[in-house]
């Protein structure tokens, strides 16, 4: 089998971009092909290909600086000079489009003069200290002094220079030093075109030019959100990596996918040994095109952090100090206890928990572990908690459990509705897709009580807000719906080719109601009845309509609702099944669409397939040699209760922090205080962690094969760079588990386990290792219908046949404002850290975000007399926590916000267990509360405090080698 | 009955007292009880004459200056209101006769500049009595393929210094379909020695305003930009309030002239950077950004302001379509020699006796109109060298001084007729000094985007300096020779690619001024 996923194709630098490259969608066919001859070789390439790009394509190497193949042609350097016959001068070949004949000389003695003479001067400008330079040994102005065969400076090193310009090294991640810098503006490009900041500029003129962040700031203070965008295009070492200052550079690099949101960006681990000194943004990488986010970039020292457990550890009840242990006994600990639970409380008495971080292989064996091993169907996963409305919702009406579309989908979107996602923090690599998509003239509108990021993006052309309020969000997707349908902005011909009759006049008498009327769900949304009827318009007439939508959506007591009620406005207006529209959910980890996939769910085997469907279960039972409950198993929330109520007493986790998590937290305490046996599988001793009896350390991404699948259905390979700290991948340890319980499992890879996934989920039939090397990624499904996978779902029908409109009626949450309660709390996500922080406190993204504050609007705040900084009281009908005030305006008055990422911020006291209808997804979107000036932290706090410290000290205890 | 006086109110007049001129005079009239009109015209151009006071006769307008304020009651004692002087007694010293009988004036060929300094130039009855607007009232009767072609056979080529076509720009800006079209005036007039572009705006507007309207109904644009230096504030103000005037009167706006054709004007400031006067920075500036040079293609013709198909031209290609349109190609083309065709607007300034605005059929040679119009120099020393068309373009020896003004004949010599610029210079002027002026014009107005450009202009100056104090003449001179190789090869536009010019100039025509002895050497 082939280990890596071959790199080189990949690695030229082609100069200037395709030009029929719609982020990195493959040439379209019908581009005119234009021949020319380069140095007499004769080449066909897309008409508005330019003379560097050609040459590129026909081997023929043309010196350069300024250009690269991730920005528009500048012409700047004036290196790629070339010739062309009956053309006067030395065009610059970046900028030069080829042309039908055209017969270009990019070799002679007068062009070799002249690029030995432009690198003169910029060598006159330049520290001659190569030798220590942490860009040696890739350094492209190194590269071309040698191509070019500079001998000499004429000029001498006396004359005017920046050799002095001080280096600006506030970023924790990287430096910047000018007295390097050769003024290319590939950085400033770089934030403008690929990360779409603007952060960066060119101050002075001529000579006086020079790179700076925001008006002469420190990159710290300025706009720059750390993307490394900049970095990844400095040709020099102006901007570079101090983990490559500091270690030099790397000597291999391997292909592999980020393991923070469900982007899933692909990346070059670059490794020394078994060090990794960076990652970069691959190039080839089908989501991100050569693009990354501050997380994925840098915030990788989590792995090698001194927190990570590396010893399997175990111990009787969670008030006694930990005791290290082999794997053996650890596993065997943990075997005997839950053979014994099961033995005295029945079988149902014991589940797992998934993870949406660890791979789809690992995924797969720990529900295959609770099915086949356990005996029930008591599987669950954090998706519970984020997305499991939108596979009921999307299963319900389009008959599919995903989004729709590829990322690059956006590209051809003309209006863009993003309801309750916040994708420049959550989803940045995606968001900065997007935003190019906004800056070339789609139009925006976004649905949410905030003012998001994406509103401010330079350069918008029709941006509309529809700021609701939290809980809202069905009657507004009615109101947007009775528009469409009362104004004639329907697609009949889609509507008649494609959905099912009965169910689209049902709904279409339902939502022409007066009562869905903008004016009329005024008074509930707060949003302006003129508003809904433009952003209706907008949307339903612009030609292509997507809607991107996030947990904003899905986590209300109407989660499921909502879902459907967007896939009713697409199909409504046609805009599904083609490029530029669609359904698009913005999942939210690494791997949560992967998890749902490989059959997490209690009522769902592997592909979405139920658990009470004889066909399917009868293929498993034939796989795994068992016979499966056809009964679904316990939820989340249920397991919960039932371990409160006792009748629900082991639960093994894999890789994920549901004590910061869930909702409700001290429910979730208690639930948790009450198991018998619970293992955790994690990286480090996570807040769930603190009430376990058996702790197996995870294994990082960096240290396991195996494949992540992203919110645009993309299976990613996951390559092991670096072995695992604790000695074992994460399916190892669950295949340990299986084994001990009776159960055989005997996977020496993870490939094998994807060829089972192949062989008994439909969708993923055309899925292996093999094929994922060749092609780098698929999208599922991917089969003997689509080989190659499928990057647009519904093209010719669904796979439920037609189209089913649903009904949706909207109905408030109970969770509402009173007079003890005026406001609502709202909870979401900042771009440099991720999810519980887990890793993310773990690296020095700290700097940006080290305590997670309460937002609210001044007016709110004036009227509590409280100031910015301020400690306050935060208390629901849940609980009460404390965290310090952020004024800020693009709050709505009336409505407060705030963060999870650090545990002892309790955010999810204050949550309450309010949910979805139809899947139990947790209302963490509405949360009616008070502030109120205080003076010291909650009593949940200071207890979190108390019980924190205790379960650390015998975490160290451990470490010590003390009972 | 009151007599009409004109005193000019352009930047030049006003900068040589003209204010107060027109204060004395009102003043004096008034307790003298003379009765007086006064004009506040424009400047007929002749700077060395400014003020030029004209008083109108029956018999046309007489000329006096240059006239000071102290210069007033002589001139009303000797009858300028009502007596000797306005009968046409050029006893006087300031008496200068018949304005236009003035050899100045009348060997001048004046196309564009006809109705410069005879109008008020707010007035549009003024404009209207004086032939405004009849060009445009043809265009609007005309397909915009006609209006094209008309000015494809005036010749016209674009006077800002780069002689392209101004019909095929036209074209190709008609040909590209576009949902916006644009006329951008490049009124960024930052060549030394040059106010041609100045002259029409203070003191003719509505020439430009009917030039962009004409250009705008050509090409389908409907709306038009003056990207005008902020260092033209007069200019501002005069052409705000008459893009105001003329659309209270139905010459700019939704409807021209009921023609149910629409163009609007607007004039945007500059912020004091020559580069900004080069077309691709220009409309970068004009889009409120960084004035950084765009590479071409695209051209802006097919993909300028904010995208679309742009006309940019200078101020005074677009002011001579009104004369096109009226007069008719064929009375345009029919002066000039070889392929440059019609007029074309000198500035003599520097060292020069009698400097001003001169306009001529191409053709005439340097030396006449040094000699000839310019009186040779200010200083009265011998003239030693001249430098046509601007910053960026050659200094000329006497060997070349009877060069015919034409584009392709200067072109053969490596010099350029640029914009019309020439400033003058004595035999005291030292040409290694100038070369250096040249770079160091390069240095500090670069935009920064092209190495060549960015680097090598500061990197001459160095060079420069080190010829002039002796260190390395020979290499020196060679690595300058080098350099400028490597700017005119590499430089991404004229900003680098023609500082070589005027530097080699000097190089080769006067050598020796880079080998003098070195002070205290």
């Amino acid at each position: 089998m082939i280990e890596h996923f071959d790199p080189r194709q990949h690695a030229k630098d082609l100069g200037t971009p395709c030009p029929t490259r719609a982020a990195g969608a493959a040439p379209a066919a019908d581009a005119a092909p234009v021949s020319l001859t380069i140095d007499g070789v004769a080449i066909r390439v897309p008409a508005g290909t330019s003379v560097l790009r050609a040459a590129a394509l026909a081997g023929i190497t043309i010196p350069k600086l300024c250009a690269t193949d991730s920005l528009e042609a500048f012409g700047s350097c004036r290196l790629c000079a070339v010739q062309v016959e009956g053309r006067r001068g030395t065009p610059a070949a970046c900028t030069t489009p080829v042309a039908e004949g055209m017969q270009v000389t990019t070799q002679n003695e007068r062009l070799a003069r002249l690029r030995r003479n432009v690198m003169e001067l910029y060598i006159s400008d330049h520290p001659l200290d190569c030798l220590t330079c942490p860009a040696n040994g890739d350094c492209e102005l190194q590269d071309m002094a040698g191509v070019v065969g500079l001998r000499q400076v004429r000029y001498g090193f006396e004359g005017e220079n920046h050799l002095q310009a001080a280096k600006d090294e506030s970023n924790p991640y990287f430096t910047f030093d000018p007295s390097k810098c050769i003024v290319c503006s590939r950085c400033v490009r770089a934030c403008e075109e690929v990360q779409g900041t603007f952060a960066l500029t060119l101050d002075g003129r001529g000579f006086d030019s020079k790179v700076t962040a925001g008006q002469g700031e420190a990159f710290m203070d300025s706009e720059c959100v750390s993307c490394g965008a900049c970095i990844q295009a400095c040709p020099t070492a102006t901007l570079m990596e101090k983990s490559v200052i500091d270690a030099g550079q790397p000597e291999r690099s391997v292909i592999t996918t980020c393991a923070y949101c469900g982007v899933g960006c692909s990346f070059e681990a670059q490794m020394k040994g078994d060090q990794l000194v960076r990652m970069v943004p691959f190039k080839g990488g089908d989501a991100n095109h050569g693009h990354s986010c501050v997380k994925g970039r840098f915030a990788f020292g989590y792995a090698t952090h001194p927190d990570r457990l590396t010893t399997p550890r175990i111990r009787n009840s969670i008030d006694q100090p930990w005791r290290e242990v082999s794997w053996e006994e650890a596993i065997a600990f943990a075997a005997t206890r839950l053979q014994a639970i099961q033995t005295e409380h029945g079988r149902e008495s014991i589940g797992g928990i998934t993870s949406s971080r660890c791979t789809n292989e690992e995924t797969y064996l720990v529900q295959k572990l609770v099915r086949a091993a356990f005996g029930n169907n008591n599987t669950d996963t954090c998706a519970r908690v984020c997305h499991s409305p939108t596979g009921y919702g999307l299963k319900t009406t389009l008959g599919e459990s995903a989004g729709t579309q590829a990322f690059d989908s956006v590209m051809q979107a003309d209006a863009i509705l993003v309801i309750g996602a916040n994708p420049t923090d959550a989803h940045p690599v995606f968001g900065s897709l997007m935003r190019k998509r906004l800056r070339q003239g789609a139009s925006l509108i976004v649905a949410d009580p905030r003012r998001i990021d994406l509103l401010k993006t330079p350069h918008l052309a029709d941006a509309q807000h529809l700021p609701l309020r939290p809980g809202t969000n069905v009657a507004l997707i009615n109101a947007l719906g009775h528009v469409i349908v009362t104004e004639g902005l329907e697609d009949h011909d889609f509507i008649a080719a494609r959905c099912d009759t009965a169910a689209y006049r049902a709904w279409r008498d339902f939502i022409s109601e007066e009562r869905h009327s903008p004016e009329a769900s005024e008074a509930i949304t707060g949003v302006s009845a003129e508003a809904v009827r433009r952003a209706a318009r907008t949307y339903a007439s612009a030609g292509n309509g997507a809607i991107y939508y996030g947990l904003g959506v899905t986590e209300h007591s109407q989660g499921s609702t909502m879902v459907m009620g967007i896939a009713n406005l697409a199909m409504a207006t046609g805009n599904l099944g083609r490029e530029g529209v669609g359904v698009n959910p913005l999942r939210g980890q690494n791997n949560v669409q992967g998890s749902c996939d490989m059959g997490s769910f209690p009522h769902e085997l592997p592909g979405y397939q139920h658990v009470a469907d004889p066909v399917a279960r009868g293929r498993f039972e034939a796989a795994w040699g068992v016979t499966l409950d056809d009964e679904p198993g316990l939820r989340i929330p249920n397991m919960f209760d039932a371990a409160i109520e006792g009748s629900f007493k082991a639960l093994y986790v894999q890789g994920e922090d549901i004590a910061q998590s869930d909702p409700n937290t001290q429910h979730v305490e208690a639930a948790l205080s009450a198991l018998e046996c619970l293992i955790v599988q994690d990286l480090f001793l996570n807040e769930t962690a603190k009430y376990a009896h058996v702790l197996l350390p995870g294994a990082s991404f960096l240290e396991k094969d195996g494949t992540f699948t992203n919110a645009e259905r993309r299976i990613n390979r996951v390559r092991r760079v670096m072995p695992p700290l604790a000695g074992k991948a994460d399916w190892e340890v669950t295949q340990d588990l299986a084994r001990a319980l009776g159960y055989p499992m005997d996977y020496a890879h993870p490939s094998e386990i994807m060829d089972e996934i192949a062989r008994l989920t439909p969708s993923f039939a055309g899925v292996s290792y093999a094929r994922l090397e060749a092609h780098g990624s698929l999208q599922w499904p991917c089969n003997g219908a689509h080989p190659a996978g499928t990057p647009t779902l519904h093209a010719d029908d669904f796979p439920i046949g037609r189209g089913r409109f649903a009904i949706t009626e909207y109905v408030a949450t109970e969770e509402r404002t009173s007079r003890r309660f005026p406001l609502l709390l709202t909870t979401g996500r900042i771009l440099s850290q991720y999810n519980v922080g887990a890793q993310t406190r773990r690296t020095d993204n700290q700097v940006w975000h080290d305590e997670d504050v309460l937002e609210l609007h001044p007016a709110d705040a004036e009227l509590r007399g409280i100031r910015d900084g301020d400690w306050l009281g935060i208390t629901s009908r849940a609980g009460q926590t404390v965290l310090r005030a952020r004024l800020s305006e693009r709050m709505q008055p009336g409505v407060v916000y705030t963060t999870f990422h650090h545990p002892g911020s309790g955010a999810n006291v204050i949550t309450t267990d309010n949910s979805d209808w139809a899947t139990n997804c947790p209302e963490y979107k509405v949360t009616a509360v008070q502030v109120e000036k205080v003076s010291q932290p909650s009593a949940w706090q200071q207890r979190f405090a108390a019980f924190d410290r205790a379960q650390r000290d015998h975490l160290a205890g451990a470490r010590e080698g003390t009972p | 009955m009151s007599v009409r006086v004109f005193v000019p109110r352009d930047t030049t007049a006003l900068s040589l007292g003209a204010d107060a001129v027109a204060a004395r005079l009102e003043r004096e009239a008034r307790a003298r009880g003379l009765a007086l009109t006064l004009v506040r015209n424009g400047s007929r151009g002749a700077a060395w004459l400014e003020p030029l006071v004209e008083v109108e006769t029956a018999n046309g307008r007489l000329a006096f200056g240059p006239v000071t304020a102290e210069d007033i009651p002589g001139l009303l004692d000797a009858g300028l209101l009502d007596g000797a002087l306005l009968a046409g007694d050029t006893a006087h010293p300031l008496a200068l006769g018949p304005t236009e009988a003035l050899p100045w004036f009348a060997r001048q060929q004046r196309f564009t500049f006809a109705r410069i300094g005879l109008t008020d130039p707010l007035s549009i009855a003024d404009y209207l009595a004086h032939d405004g607007f009849r060009g445009l009232e043809l265009a609007l009767a005309r397909p915009p393929q006609d209006i094209v072609e008309e000015v494809k056979a005036s010749g016209l080529r674009g006077r800002g210094g780069a002689a392209f076509p101004t019909g095929i720009k036209w074209q190709t800006v008609l040909d590209t379909a576009a949902d916006q079209k644009y006329i951008v005036c490049n009124a960024d007039e930052g060549d030394s020695g040059t106010f041609a572009d100045r002259l029409v705006m203070e003191c003719d507007p509505y020439l430009l305003i009917e030039g962009m309207t004409i250009a705008g109904l050509a090409v389908g644009a409907t709306q038009g930009y003056i990207y005008l230096r902020s260092e033209y504030p007069l200019a501002r103000e005069i052409l705000d309030a008459a893009i105001a005037r003329a659309e209270a009167a139905g010459y700019l706006g939704e409807d021209i002239r009921g023609s149910g054709r629409a163009f609007h004007l607007e004039v945007r400031l500059g912020a004091g950077a020559y580069i900004c006067g080069e077309e691709t920075s220009l409309l970068e500036s004009l889009e409120g950004k960084r004035g950084l040079v765009r590479a071409k293609p695209p051209l802006p013709a097919i993909e300028g302001l904010f995208g679309r198909p742009t006309v940019v031209n200078n101020v005074l290609s677009l002011a001579a379509v009104p004369f096109i349109l009226a007069e008719g190609a064929a009375a345009y083309a029919e002066v000039g020699m070889g392929r440059s065709r019609g007029t074309l607007a000198l500035q003599l300034a520097g060292n020069v006796r009698r400097g001003g605005l001169v306009e001529l059929a191409f053709g005439a040679s340097l030396r006449e109109l040094m000699e000839g119009f310019g009186g040779g120099t200010a200083s009265g020393r011998p003239l030693r060298a001249v430098q046509v068309g601007g910053p960026l373009c050659a200094y000329l020896p006497e060997s070349q001084w009877d060069l015919p003004l034409d584009y392709e004949a200067f072109a053969e010599v490596g010099a350029g007729v640029g914009h019309g610029g020439v400033v003058m210079f004595d035999d005291s002027v030292d040409m290694a000094e100038q070369a250096r002026f040249s770079m160091e014009f390069c240095k500090v107005e670069s935009c920064g985007k092209c190495t060549p450009c960015r680097i090598g202009s500061t990197r001459g100056v160095e060079v420069i300096d080190r010829i002039r104090a002796g260190r390395d003449r020979e290499a020196n001179l060679d690595l300058l020779r080098d350099l400028c190789d490597t700017l005119e090869d590499g430089s991404l536009c004229a900003m680098g690619g023609m500082t070589p010019f005027p530097v080699r100039s000097a190089l080769t025509h006067f050598p020796d001024d880079f080998r003098r002895p070195v002070e205290g050497a």
